[in-house]
């Protein structure tokens, strides 16, 4: 049984937007009871893997799905795709652009802070076709 | 220590006047890489940055911090300073710079993060 199911879409590069997925999603789980705790890594995940999709990818979207299981992310992109994804998860490493990095992005921390506050990380990329990341949240 | 306490202690001026200054202050930080505050970022946080587009108003709201401390004069776009508002949020600016800012404030008892 789902109690929220929910899709946001996510353009590339549009930073004025960027984070409006991720103030929604915390609001409606909060709106659900969810504890602070949780609340609070579901918030760094979610804008993390936000903003990598308005960074880095060519577009795409972030789905929310609550079940009794727990809170779930999901990321799905239209490419251009990792080609060293344990070179990406690396701390430190990132290919920002220039316009990315003089706003403050850029620090190689994106997917290694999503990967700490999840429960469970999961990333597949393809270059040229996508990347699509799944992270699970325990409510308990 | 309350966030209109904080004001004159920096000798700051309140960018967002619709925003509750009652909220107490709990750490200080001072950092201008985003996902590098994500990390560290804390419930009721004075964070010092000079970074001042709207995804500074996203993390700062994203992780309940008490107030964004511009240093060194720098401004902030109305557009930036009424999301702020909307999320209620202070958005503070001053003279000082980021080390005058933390010192004043560490002097004063505002502890690190994680302390």
């Amino acid at each position: 049984m789902s109690m929220v199911h929910q899709v946001y879409p996510v353009a590339a590069d549009d930073f004025t937007r960027a984070g409006e997925a991720s103030a929604d999603i915390k609001r409606r789980l909060k709106q659900l009871g969810v504890s602070s705790a949780v609340l609070r890594r579901v918030a760094v995940a979610s804008y993390e893997v936000e903003l990598n999709l308005v960074i880095h990818s060519d577009g795409g979207e972030l789905t929310l799905n609550v079940d009794q299981d727990g809170v779930h992310l999901i990321s799905k992109d239209v490419g251009p795709g990792i080609p060293d994804i344990d070179q990406a998860m690396r701390e430190g490493y990132s290919t920002a652009n220039e316009e990315a990095r003089s706003m403050g992005f850029g620090a190689g921390m994106g997917l290694p802070n999503m990967k700490r506050n999840a429960d469970q990380f999961a990333i597949e990329s393809q270059v040229g076709k996508g990347t699509t990341i799944e992270m699970t949240f325990k409510l308990a | 220590m309350k966030v209109n306490a904080l004001l004159p202690l920096i000798e700051a001026e309140n960018l967002t006047p619709g925003v509750d200054l009652d909220k107490e202050v709990l750490c200080g930080y001072s950092c201008d890489l985003l996902s590098w505050v994500m990390k560290n970022g804390q419930e009721g946080m004075a964070w010092v940055t000079v970074q001042t587009h709207m995804n500074v108003i996203a993390v700062a709201v994203l992780a309940e911090m008490a107030c964004v401390i511009l240093p060194e004069g720098i401004d902030m776009e109305p557009d930036v300073l009424k999301k702020a508002e909307e999320e209620g949020l202070c958005v503070m600016k001053t003279k000082l710079s980021s080390y005058e800012i933390c010192g004043r404030m560490h002097k004063a008892g505002v502890a690190d993060k994680d302390a």
